[in-house]
């Protein structure tokens, strides 16, 4: 693979290793033949990032075709080339990126002003596919907004904060900080934002749904889309399907898939599934100064709520009946194209998991750019989840 | 002015008077060596050098002539002592070290020889401090014996460019190699670190490159953790020369330029680290 990045393309292919470092410890790097594909997750495989950057981005790419190349790398190494953005955008003219597979170094050539020459020659080690399963058409939910309003959305919630639940109803989106269900009442702040239809550049809210996912690996994106001036589109279904986050110019796509806290009717107060009995929540225009009616709605809309339409996926509210605060544990895990039926956990192997894995598998059939063309039929073997550092 | 006219007639019994208006003309060099806690501090009538060393495999030197200070008065050929640079440099900021413009701390070092404390004179607004630090028998700096005439190559930089690539460095990488030749790469710097390795190349045709005199293609390495400390020298300099000898010793001399715009000399020598088997 050999490919040519000039000019401020650069900086962007910096700030998207910047933004992926938020998700996990390793970059895989696949050139396709649609682009070069950069991928990262976390260890937990609940957060997924892939930027694709078109041929087009670089203004000379090509790859050996019919190579199924992939590797991975610790992605502090790729970040120490890419090191300060201030400096990229003032010295460096254009950066090559060649793989010497004899050698297993992916080299970065940085040609700078002043005649200054930076070679990288990182190593790498061949991995196995990495893709996630999902498919933004089919989303209920869809919307986007420029990537000011969600900058300024989440600024209020401060960096520690692990969860946000997000909530859509035909005309508005709350956002808010999640608090577990063992904390009290008393003690948690609970932050909520609300968000006016008219402030996005599209919002389509088919379901009323209610999803919480993790926070900090948003950030990244919210990062690149900032510094990018690129427009976020959201993707929303119901809890346990995991949260899809994308930009998009013509040269470049984002996607950020993050899992989301799954449906489980055990800890909901309400017995009844389908029909919503939680209060709703506070009016966005803070006229009820009724604190009592205010904590009502804020201890049972503790379960992800307003409202929940469809039944949750089967699987997991059987699997999620554990009462360990680690989110982790209760999230969906996203499906990352693997088979590795052996190395879940435990609740995995059962019946209903697999249905859950086959409702992905069955409805999707990619037309976008993202997903390779073999997703089916060639199913990889990733890495356990419990993943050997080197 | 207080400080002038405080020990007029016990002048005669020091052996070193050295005075600035400023005494940040001093300390920002010293700043540039502070990397052990012991100086050696050499005196002439051309003025003060002060030497600091590591491991007997790196030394570094500031130069401070004569004609930086307002007064430099010296009764000997030759005044030598060791003294703790951190307590100095503490003693040299004692009044917090202001930036504010207009105001400065006025110095006076005075020596009396052999076994006496370095008295200092330090005033700022009016305010009068005195410090006493003990002095040292002073260890006779290494002699790493590069002369000109054994140089086989040599580059001066402007710092600008030097600065970026210093500061990106990985530090995992235990050496830094530098390799100078009449060919490509011309200069460079690689390092080995866990990621992998990289090259910093500067053209000789670089505009940053101010002059290019390279005789023979050499590489040696040294030691990342001795050539660290440069970096401080680096950061005050405007320029850098950097020399290697038959024997692969490194000279890196920089130019610094004080508050008044009066020049300084810092120049750092290292020992390279063990022959390089191949390229």
């Amino acid at each position: 693979m050999h490919c040519i990045v000039t000019g401020g393309n650069v900086k962007v292919l910096a700030k998207a290793v910047h933004s992926l470092s938020r998700i996990g410890d390793e970059l895989y790097v696949e050139p396709q033949e649609d682009g070069l594909a950069l991928r990262s997750v976390n260890s937990s495989r609940s957060a997924y990032a892939c930027f694709l950057f078109a041929p087009l981005f670089f203004s000379r790419y090509s790859t050996t075709s019919g190579d199924n190349f992939r590797c991975k790398m610790a992605i502090k190494s790729v970040q120490s080339v890419f090191r300060s953005l201030t400096t990229l955008e003032k010295t460096v003219e254009k950066c090559h990126i060649d793989l010497d597979k004899q050698k297993d170094r992916l080299t970065f050539t940085l040609h700078c002003k002043h005649g200054l020459l930076k070679t990288h020659n990182l190593s790498f080690q061949d991995s196995e596919s990495l893709q996630a399963v999902f498919d933004k058409d089919s989303y209920a939910n869809v919307f986007k907004a420029q990537p000011r309003l969600l900058v300024d959305t989440v600024i209020h919630f401060p960096p520690s904060l692990e969860e946000v639940t997000v909530s859509v109803s035909d005309e508005r989106m709350w956002v808010r900080n999640h608090v577990e269900e063992e904390a009290e009442a008393s003690k948690a702040m609970l932050t909520e934002l609300c968000l006016a239809s008219d402030e996005f550049d599209h919002f389509a809210a088919q379901v009323h749904n209610s999803v919480t996912f993790c926070l900090k690996e948003l950030r990244g994106l919210l990062v690149f889309a900032e510094s990018t001036g690129l427009p976020v589109s959201m993707y929303l279904d119901e809890p346990g399907s995991p949260v899809v986050l994308s930009v998009m110019d013509s040269v470049l796509e984002g996607n950020f898939v993050l899992a989301t806290l799954s449906d489980d009717p055990s800890l909901r107060k309400n017995s009844s599934k389908g029909a919503h009995t939680a209060a709703p929540p506070p009016p966005d225009d803070f006229m009820n100064d009724d604190m009592d009616s205010y904590l009502i709605a804020m201890d049972t809309s503790i379960a992800p709520g307003p409202s929940n339409t469809g039944p949750p996926p089967p699987s997991l509210a059987d699997d999620t009946r554990s009462k360990r605060p680690a989110a982790v544990s209760h999230k969906a895990r996203i499906l990352i194209e693997e088979a590795e039926e052996e190395e879940e956990t435990d609740d995995l192997d059962r019946l209903p998991n697999k249905k859950f894995r086959s409702l992905f598998f069955g409805s999707v059939l990619p037309p976008s750019s993202q997903l390779s063309t073999q997703p089916m039929t060639s199913q990889e073997v990733l890495a356990s989840d419990s993943e050997e550092e080197t | 002015m207080p400080l002038s006219t405080q020990s007029q007639g016990d002048d005669e019994q020091y052996v070193l008077v050295a005075s600035l208006d400023n005494a940040r003309n001093l300390s920002n060099i010293l700043k540039a060596i502070t990397f052990k806690d012991h100086a050696i501090f050499t005196a002439t009538t051309n003025g003060l050098k002060v030497t600091v060393e590591d491991s007997k495999c790196l030394q570094a030197n500031a130069f401070i002539q004569a004609e930086i200070f307002q007064e430099f008065t010296i009764r000997e050929d030759l005044v030598a002592f060791q003294i703790n640079l951190t307590v100095l440099l503490d003693c040299l900021n004692i009044f917090g070290g202001t930036t504010t413009p207009g105001v400065s701390t006025a110095l006076r070092m005075c020596y009396r020889g052999y076994g006496y404390p370095l008295t200092l004179f330090l005033e700022e607004g009016g305010v009068v401090t005195v410090c006493k630090i003990n002095t040292q028998e002073p260890e006779e700096p290494i002699d790493f014996e590069f002369c000109s005439t054994n140089v086989t190559n040599k580059v001066i930089l402007q710092s600008e460019s030097l600065k970026e690539a210093f500061s990106e460095l990985d530090m995992t990488s235990e050496v830094l190699q530098i390799t100078m030749s009449p060919s490509q790469p011309y200069f460079r710097l690689s390092t080995f670190g866990n990621a992998g390795n990289a090259h910093y190349d500067y053209s000789k045709d670089s505009d940053m490159m101010e002059l290019f005199k390279c005789t023979e293609t050499q590489t040696n390495r040294y030691k990342m953790s001795l050539l660290k400390p440069s970096t401080k020298a680096l950061a005050l300099s405007c320029k850098v020369s950097v020399r290697t000898d038959n024997r692969g010793f490194l000279s890196l001399q920089y130019l610094v330029r004080n508050d008044d715009g009066q020049i300084c000399f810092v120049e750092y020598y290292c020992c390279p680290d063990e022959e390089v088997e191949e390229n």
